[in-house]
């Protein structure tokens, strides 16, 4: 790329039609280190140039809402003058080039958006998709990944709770790394990222800025990777989790003291983007003395000083008065912080390099100067439904239950969250391994749950249901504890939208999980999109990642999904027709999945949420990928106990055990309970259907005339030992 | 009331959540910053809580050891005052020669977090209150370099894994205590096992010894 004698606005990634805008907007030809600029906030990471139009469809109003997309971070009220922090982030690209580090930094990133808020983060989770095992590349960056994402949140401190994995051949060039932070604050206490007060002074926190991420929004974020990505190793940025540590520390106490007018954290494009959308948000100016950015190394260029993406750095409008206390207790905790510039009352980003001036934008130009494209929308063909009779029949269900269960993408993911501290903070209630995880809220008797999902095969063959279905499970993975869902956070990942379909899948995507948002009244309040993610020869599913909070008033109310004791009462709440199509057992995208009924799956939280604050569950579990069958055997695994069922439902026996259909629960509750939960199923409209008992040391399923009996010990063998094994 | 100083240095992570655990035994809880040379005035017993001082660089506690408050701590511990650490403030204490042994990394190379179950494995310090040997005590391990390494015919082993050794440590040592039982250096969390909400209250043995 720098060998090409392209003129450097298409080196930069810049079309001939932008760079003429530029110049148009400008009056002027843009000097290098402006179009640098240029090139960065109008990438598609930074500007959403693509997806814009299209995001507008979300519900992002509510009663909760203190703060929708926009900001850092979006914000919901829970009460007690407390609000909570939520954002999701991709960090897809830098980790295909490099997985330790891309991962790792993609926490620090989130984390840094929740802490801009002035809140203190509380939970991280990770979704992360992959080619299949049996690829030695897809082992190396899912073992990198999740070596990264432990090394960065272990050290920083915040548990890390739970998250999704997913394996199929589609991310074999394209991995998934999402990341997403939940955070705490006091109403009172949350910042913005608006710069205000002409003559305030603009001081830079935490680490030095060198030449690590040169480009990163621009080079790997808005484009498809190539064979020739060994070459942008160095656009990844390098993680330093111990001066992120001293970051949190330190803008708490900032914000605590009241000593922080803004907060912006440097993500993508550096210093540029923060800087620009501080100014663009106060509708004010301001004016950077590069020569004072504290560097790494000698010798750089005023453009790779403005968008360095050099990690754990934040950006601070302080008033004049305060910075010498700022400074001071930013040493105490071994931090720099440089006053680089000021607030000013023109309007533009004016950036000085040996006193001459060498950037003068209008702000505004930078972060909302970029032209809007409309992406083809190039229907699919609808799916037509799976013909049953081209899907042999397993001879031996016990087996393909098996089978199922040791599936890298149903299996248990204990290797995976082993390595992340999920209990640091001492609030963790649920851990990883169930629907959704449970922290509690500092110093309060509430708690969050929360939990992060994809639904990609489904979104791929129907993307209109498969929105709504990715909205609904995770709805019900937070429901299912007992939390009542009052938040979302999205990361849209998808191929490029320029291309065949993938512009009206992203639409129909977004039309489904608004849909399903509007349906169960849960506003999205921040969120992000990641295109390209595509290679010559493959484009990912259109993965949209749903991160779902929810509140619940008595943390120690919380409901598990594991059995509890013997005789306990196995009953499944919802009613949906399991279908093999599209499903795990499937094992492709194929035929055409039942939709969602999002009012059902809205009376089916109700039902949860009040069934677990009435003490009347012993355990609650989405019924997911695998199906029933799958659910019942993690529900037992969990519990140590087993349980005798019988299933009805499905065209076949396979169908009963392995369909899938969004908008099943599959509960227990003590004997003496089962008549309270059903009186208040029927009063809710969901039904409630009594389908057997706890007990014994094995799953066992009466199916069409048959039985079906797996012992616990080959289901966990099974379960457990799968992703070890795929990796040894 | 007894005032438990919490140490902090830069890179500590469970200080609040030890804080909690101390206050709850009864403690009255001062922070202790690493770099003064003094413990707060009144201090009766003193926490090194977890996390990544100083970001693990060099060895896990390695730089904490030599930061001005150890000197504070040493001259605490020599006169028979009573020091916790927890994981890296085992590493800590280790490091600074105040309790035998090493830690190195797990035998996987990889960070290991779960619940374990420990056994006391001596029931005369004032650590395991008053549990007899054998008895077991249910507390999370979280930690990358955690395999405790050095001599457990002299050391005093107050707490030993349970069933597999989870991180490869000699003996499967999970705590041990100086010789004179004031200074207990563990690498599971016993301030996450202070809360009946969070599944275990075993923990709360170790901070009532802070009170006692």
């Amino acid at each position: 790329m720098s060998a090409s004698a392209e003129p450097l606005h298409r080196q930069l990634g810049l079309t001939d039609p932008e760079a003429e805008r530029i110049r148009e907007l400008m009056g002027r030809a843009p000097t290098d280190p402006e179009l640098v600029m240029f090139s960065l906030m109008w990438s598609e990471h930074c500007s959403y140039k693509h997806s814009k139009p299209l995001l507008s469809g979300f519900p992002t109003t509510g009663p909760h809402v203190v703060q929708g997309p926009g900001e850092n971070a979006g914000a919901v009220d829970v009460g007690d003058g407390l609000a909570v922090v939520l954002k999701v982030e991709s960090h897809n690209h830098p980790s295909a080039v490099e997985p330790f580090e891309g991962a790792a930094t993609g926490v620090g990133g989130i984390v840094r958006d929740i802490l801009a808020m002035g809140a203190r983060p509380i939970a991280l989770l990770d979704s992360l998709r992959f080619g299949e095992l049996a690829s030695r590349r897809s082992r190396h960056l899912f073992t990198r990944a999740v070596a990264g994402i432990g090394h960065y949140g272990n050290c920083i401190g915040i548990p890390t709770v739970g998250g999704e994995v997913g394996f199929d051949d589609r991310y074999e060039d394209s991995c998934l790394v999402n990341a997403m932070c939940v955070g705490t604050v006091r109403h009172d206490r949350i910042l913005r990222a608006a710069a205000r007060g002409e003559g305030n002074l603009l001081v830079l926190i935490g680490n030095r800025t060198g030449r690590d991420g040169i480009g990163g929004a621009s080079v790997l974020a808005s484009a498809e990777l190539t064979d020739a990505d060994e070459d942008k190793r160095p656009s990844v940025q390098v993680s330093d989790p111990f001066t992120e540590r001293k970051l949190i520390d330190c803008c708490l106490e900032l914000a605590d003291a009241d000593l922080l007018v803004s907060l912006q954290d440097l993500g993508a494009a550096g210093l540029t983007s923060a800087a620009s959308e501080m100014a663009a948000k106060g509708g004010v100016g301001l004016r950077i003395d590069l020569d004072r950015v504290p560097l790494r190394e000698p010798g750089m260029a005023p453009g790779e000083v403005l968008v360095s993406e050099s990690q754990e750095r934040m950006l601070a409008v302080v008033e004049p008065g305060h910075l010498q206390e700022v400074v001071a207790r930013c040493t105490r905790h071994e931090l720099e912080a440089t006053a680089i510039g000021e607030v000013t009352g023109t309007g533009s980003f004016v950036a000085l390099w040996a006193g001459e001036v060498v950037v003068d934008i209008p702000a505004e130009h930078l972060t909302d100067g970029f032209p809007v494209y409309e992406v083809p929308m190039d229907p699919a063909p609808a799916p037509a439904p799976l013909d049953l009779a081209r899907v042999p029949e397993p001879d031996d269900p016990a087996a393909a239950w098996l089978a199922l269960l040791a599936r890298p993408a149903v299996a248990s993911k204990r290797w995976v969250y082993r390595q992340y501290d999920h209990l640091v903070g001492a609030n963790t209630v649920r851990r990883p391994g169930g629907d959704a995880a449970v922290v509690r809220i500092p110093g309060t008797t509430k708690a969050i749950a929360v939990s992060l999902d994809g639904a990609e095969r489904h979104c791929e063959v129907d993307p209109h249901a498969g929105g709504m279905a990715v909205v609904a499970e995770a709805a019900l993975n937070v429901a299912c504890t007992g939390a009542r869902p009052i938040a979302a956070t999205d990361c849209l990942n998808f191929g490029n939208p320029e291309k065949g379909s993938t512009g009206w899948r992203l639409a129909e995507v977004i039309r489904g999980m608004s849909d399903a948002l509007r349906a169960l009244e849960v506003p999205v309040v921040s969120g992000n999109v990641s295109l390209y993610n595509e290679s010559p020869g493959r484009v990912i599913y259109p993965t949209p990642i749903v991160g779902m909070v929810g509140v619940i008033e008595d943390a120690a109310a919380s409901v598990g999904h594991a059995f509890g004791a013997e005789g306990d009462v196995v009953l499944i709440a919802g009613h949906a027709e399991p279908r093999l199509d599209g499903s795990e057992h499937l094992g492709r995208a194929e035929g055409r999945p039942p939709a969602p009924d999002p009012a059902a799956v809205g009376a089916l939280v109700d039902l949860l949420v009040v069934a677990a604050a009435e003490g009347l569950l012993v355990s609650a579990h989405d019924v997911g990928a695998g199906g029933v069958a799958v659910a019942l055997a993690e529900s037992a695994m969990a519990g140590g106990v087993g349980a005798q069922v019988a299933l009805h439902g499905g065209r076949r026996p396979d169908e009963a055990l392995f369909g899938e259909a969004v908008g099943r629960v599959l509960c227990s509750c003590r004997p003496d309970a089962a008549d309270a939960l059903q009186a208040l199923a029927s009063a809710h409209g969901v039904p409630v259907t009594r389908v057997g008992t706890v007990g014994g040391d094995a799953v066992e399923v009466a199916v069409d005339g048959r039985m079906v009996h797996v012992p616990l010990d080959a289901a966990s063998a099974a379960y457990e030992g799968a992703i070890p094994e795929a990796l040894s | 009331m007894s005032v438990v100083a919490v140490v902090r240095f830069p890179g500590t992570l469970d200080h609040e959540s030890a804080e909690r655990a101390a206050r709850d035994a009864g403690a009255e809880v001062v922070e202790a910053w690493h770099a003064d040379a003094d413990l707060p005035a009144g201090t009766r017993a003193v926490v090194l809580p977890g996390g990544f001082s100083y970001g693990d660089h060099l060895r896990p506690g390695a730089i904490a050891s030599r930061s001005p408050i150890m000197g504070a701590v040493r001259r605490h511990a020599d006169a028979g005052g009573r020091v916790l650490g927890i994981c890296n403030g085992f590493q800590v204490l280790c490091e600074a020669g105040l309790l035998p042994g090493v830690l190195r990394p797990n035998a996987s190379l990889s960070f290991v977090c779960e619940q374990a179950e420990l056994e006391v494995a001596d029931e005369t310090t004032p650590w395991t209150g008053g549990r007899v040997r054998g008895e077991v005590l249910s507390i999370p391990i979280k930690h990358h370099d955690g395999a405790w390494f050095g001599d457990p015919g002299t050391a005093r082993v107050v707490l030993r894994y349970r069933g597999a050794n989870p991180n490869g440590s000699v003996d499967r040592v999970a705590g041990v205590a100086n010789a004179e039982g004031n200074v207990m250096g563990l690498m599971p969390h016993p301030e996450e096992a202070c809360d009946p909400l969070l599944g275990s209250v075993d923990g709360r043995a170790l901070f009532l010894a802070l009170v006692a």
